[in-house]
């Protein structure tokens, strides 16, 4: 049968963007080993509410490590102790009965704490709006298979297209950088055909979007590549940092000489 | 009878003629329209983009922080699409009559040969965008089977079909925001409909982070919100998922069709209490090498269930491969509700297996044998991973423990070919339709559907729609119906604040959940249903006595959501069973046990059932009317499916 196990949380608590927000401890009883991370807060959330007392509110929808919606820095670390999962792929076997669990939101000025552990980071959806596409319509595009890709670079461009945009990145860098979600996007388009004619021009815009958001500058500590729950890996920022030099000495048209 | 409004002509014909037939907007007055879009996954970010570049305004509204988090995103295995490029015999025909077949011929012939056709055009599309689909060696795209299909039509991208599509359409989405054609309002959850002289002209939001009501206005509301799945608690769907937007728009004129249809999918982790949150899917493809089996006798399942025994102790003479030893010719592979069913008679006989006895084993023992484990790994390595996280077992040295959970709605707001509902330009795309997938929807249909309705149906429908209504005038924003609608919605909301009983929403969902999953789930019976209108009655009053909703508008507030969205769902589930008791007849996931072949199959009543049941609201607490609109096959023939 399952184990059970009485936990002490250190939750931070803000009532909005507007308040100062400060540690509450409260005690988490009788907690499954089988349950997730989330569903031991679920257990709190249902014993607050039965208290009449406001429930913790986080961030969180599929529940299976894809929507990039869920986050928290447990015990200091972005999504939890384990590497290459979510919160929401966390169970409470990770944890042992005693312990004291210190649960906190994203930390960074470009993604304001909007109540408790949820924050705001549309932050990531106006880099991705500065040019994280190919400019192509509906309609009127040529078959598939007339853009034959090696498989070698589909699979590198996958790599770095599973990117769920969750933030722990940012959260785990000290300089709150967001390099590694940015150099994910230009690196799936720097590596494919379909990406060539707007590929200098992509990296800048969305440097530059980046920068104007606030997010810090990159020190090459790894952090991000350490805690990122799909394994995006360093060297997509390499590959962003010659992109953006490239922008500065090449234009698109150059690219058949430069790729 | 309800008119569907399929062009007449062959078959083939019927699209390329009415796309013609339609009226154009000319492109210098597109941008006098503005279009409402609720949802943006597959089927709303596709729509919005395409719509917006075509020159509309377009304004999108999701629940989530981002329009990339919509639940498209956790789709695993595939997008079908009848390219051929396998040479292995497929055709638009071939995917047409899979889809109606697999539907249990309960869906709309033109609408689905539509799909089938347009789905070519879709893998072209995303491949235009940089989507990363899995390729072969030679650089072109690698395709899979997937589901039973006896041809390769699948195009995937590992284990994240669907989140790679949503990206592509996530960026199409972003470009257009970036040029000032799209406004996207994220945390925004749509709570009403607004109709000007009976037509869909706005919808009242709220942002979930004020609190503040908001009346959006706009000549047309595309409704792409998803399945309802949710109305059993558990399910594979997102934490967020509801049938909120649809069912006040359903409340507003809109009728809701074949709301019974629900597909249950064989391939689940289990639950294991009741602190349960929510199922995740183990992907189909596992069911191409996995073996499906339990125990022979009842003693041996107690055993393994008890520990005393392992799954690898049981010889092969005691194991019962049931799909294999039911089904030959198709084994493991049958469709869904076929599986699903035959996992919970093995259950009900006592054979079930894990703790709880609620699961059935799929076995990769043989797979490795045959193909070595790296093979296995390299196939399905990321689902391995997946199981174990959540089990703390390893699939590669023990069976997986799986068992059905709730993961589609088939049914969904009725709409016509056009896809509107019927509150004229009212539409609805995606999963929040019924239209394509009948009685049961085939594996990698989903994502196809989705698309096809945004990129390529929706454009042309809307325009013809917008064309005729003879005016380029805005909205008027003054309209008395924008400030009437606005209210009715802020008086359900201090309702539900002043609520301040006993339960929590989560207690009445679960209770809801469990009445739903009892008595309309895999099985049914109209003592059953009947039964379960009853329950669901009772928890309705329940509801609005005794639950318990804290904190106030005007701040993120998650008992607030969830009370709206369980007050919504308590509604839904007694149509729900309403039309499963109506519907007398078994076809694909709506099992009637009085209604069953000699070897335990669905067996359709052809006579009486060939049709859509449209449901029509007549007012709180009220019996809804049944319309019906005559399903017409003039192209297939019908007969008992068979996979044996």
């Amino acid at each position: 049968m399952a184990q059970h196990m009485n936990l002490t949380l250190k939750v931070w608590r803000q009532k909005n963007d507007k308040t100062k927000g400060k540690f509450v401890t409260i005690q988490a009883k009788d907690i499954a080993d089988d349950m997730s991370f989330l569903e031991m807060l679920d257990v709190v959330n249902e014993d607050l509410t039965r208290k009449g007392e406001d429930p913790i509110y986080f961030d969180h929808d599929c529940r299976e490590g894809i929507c990039g919606m869920c986050s928290l820095v447990i015990n200091g670390r972005p999504h939890g102790p384990k590497y290459g999962i979510t919160t929401c792929q966390l169970h409470m076997r990770s944890f042992h009965d005693g312990q004291t669990i210190v649960i906190e939101p994203w930390r960074a000025a470009a993604f304001p704490v909007l109540k408790d552990l949820a924050v705001d980071r549309t932050s990531f959806d106006r880099i991705q709006q500065a040019g994280g596409y190919v400019n192509v319509n509906t309609g009127g595009v040529p078959d598939a298979n007339t853009i034959p890709i090696p498989k070698r670079i589909a699979d590198e461009a996958f790599e770095s297209a599973t990117c769920i945009g969750c933030g722990a990145c940012v959260a785990a860098c000290k300089n709150a950088s967001a390099m590694l979600f940015v150099s994910a996007k230009i690196s799936q388009f720097a590596l494919l055909p379909q990406g060539q004619t707007e590929r200098y021009e992509r990296a800048q815009a969305m440097i530059d979007q980046m920068d104007a958001e606030g997010f810090g500058s990159c020190t090459n500590t790894g952090a991000c590549e350490a805690e990122c729950p799909k394994g995006i890996k360093l060297s997509n920022i390499a590959r962003m940092n010659r992109e953006y030099f490239g922008a500065k000495f090449f234009r698109e048209e150059d690219v058949h000489t430069h790729s | 009878m309800l008119d569907s409004k399929v062009p007449a002509g062959p078959l083939a014909e019927k699209w390329s003629k009415h796309k013609f037939n339609m009226k154009l907007v000319n492109p210098a007055n597109k941008r006098k329209f503005t279009i409402i879009v609720v949802g943006t996954g597959l089927a709303g970010a596709s729509a919005a983009a395409s719509l917006a570049e075509l020159g509309y305004n377009v304004k999108t509204f999701c629940y989530q922080d981002s329009p990339r988090r919509a639940h498209s995103i956790a789709a695993q295995g595939g997008i079908n699409a009848a390219k051929n490029y396998q040479n292995d015999g497929d055709s638009v025909y071939r995917l047409f009559y899979d889809t109606i077949k697999g539907g249990d011929y309960r869906a709309r012939e033109a609408n689905v040969y539509r799909l089938a056709e347009v789905s070519v055009n879709i893998i072209d599309q995303c491949v235009a965008q940089g989507v990363p689909f899995a390729r072969e060696y030679g650089g072109l795209l690698d395709n899979r089977s997937f589901g039973g299909a006896q041809v390769s039509r699948t195009f995937y991208a590992r284990g994240q079909t669907g989140q790679q599509l949503l990206l592509g359409a996530y960026s199409a989405l972003n470009r257009q925001i970036r040029k000032g054609k799209v406004t996207s309002y994220t945390r925004h959850e749509m709570l009403d409909l607004v109709k000007i002289d009976g037509h869909a002209r706005g919808i009242i939001t709220r942002d979930m982070v004020t609190g503040k009501i908001e009346a959006h206005e706009g000549h047309a509301v595309l409704l792409c919100t998803g399945g309802y799945g949710n109305v059993f608690f558990l399910s594979t769907n997102a934490m967020g998922c509801n049938v909120t937007a649809a069912w006040r728009a359903h409340k507003r004129g809109a009728f809701f069709a074949n709301p019974c249809y629900t597909q249950i999918h064989p391939t689940c982790i289990p639950v294991t209490g009741d602190h349960q949150s929510k199922l995740t899917l183990m992907s189909e493809s596992l069911r191409n090498d996995g073996r499906v089996w339990v125990p022979k006798t009842q003693e041996v399942a107690e055993k393994l269930r008890q520990g005393q025994l392992k799954p690898a102790d049981i010889k092969d003479e005691d194991r019962d491969y049931f799909l294999e030893r039911k089904y030959p010719s198709f084994g493991n592979l049958v469709p869904r509700d076929v599986a699903s069913r035959n996992a919970k008679e093995m259950v009900d006989d006592g054979r079930g297996v894990g703790k709880s006895g609620v699961a059935v084993f799929l076995d990769f023992a043989d797979a490795i044998k045959r193909l070595g484990k790296d093979t296995v790994e390299a196939k399905y390595g990321n689902l391995f991973d997946m199981y174990y996280q959540i089990t703390d077992e390893n699939p590669y040295e023990q069976p997986m423990r799986i068992y059905p959970a709730v993961h589609y709605t088939m049914g969904g707001v009725w709409v016509d070919y056009n896809l509107m509902t019927t509150v004229p330009g009212l539409y609805a795309l995606g999963e929040c339709n019924f239209s394509d997938h009948g009685a049961n929807r085939l594996g990698a249909s989903a994502l196809m559907q989705g698309l096809s309705d945004g990129y390529f149906v929706i454009p042309y429908t809307v325009g013809d729609y917008l064309a005729n209504l003879g005016s380029f005038a805005p909205v008027d924003k003054n309209n008395p119906a924008f400030e009437q609608t606005r209210k009715d919605v802020e008086e359900k909301i201090n309702t539900l604040l002043s609520l301040k009983g006993s339960k929590t929403v989560d207690d009445i969902h679960k209770k809801l959940g469990n009445i739903m999953w009892e008595y309309c789930g895999m099985a049914r019976t109209a003592e059953g249903l009947t039964k379960a209108k009853g329950l669901i009655q009772e928890l309705k009053k329940e509801f609005w006595s005794d639950v318990k909703v804290l904190g106030e508008n005007e701040e993120l507030n998650m008992s607030l959501e969830k009370a709206g969205r369980v007050a919504d769902f308590l509604e839904l589930g007694e149509l729900m069973v309403d039309d499963a008791l109506n519907r007398a007849e078994s076809c694909g996931g709506h099992f009637r046990l009085e209604s069953q072949t000699e070897e335990g199959e669905a067996k359709r009543d052809d006579e009486n059932f060939t049709f859509v049941s449209a449901w029509e609201f007549q007012g709180e607490n009220q019996a809804e009317v049944l319309h019906k609109e005559e399903l017409v096959f003039e192209n297939v023939k019908l007969t008992q499916r068979s996979y044996k």
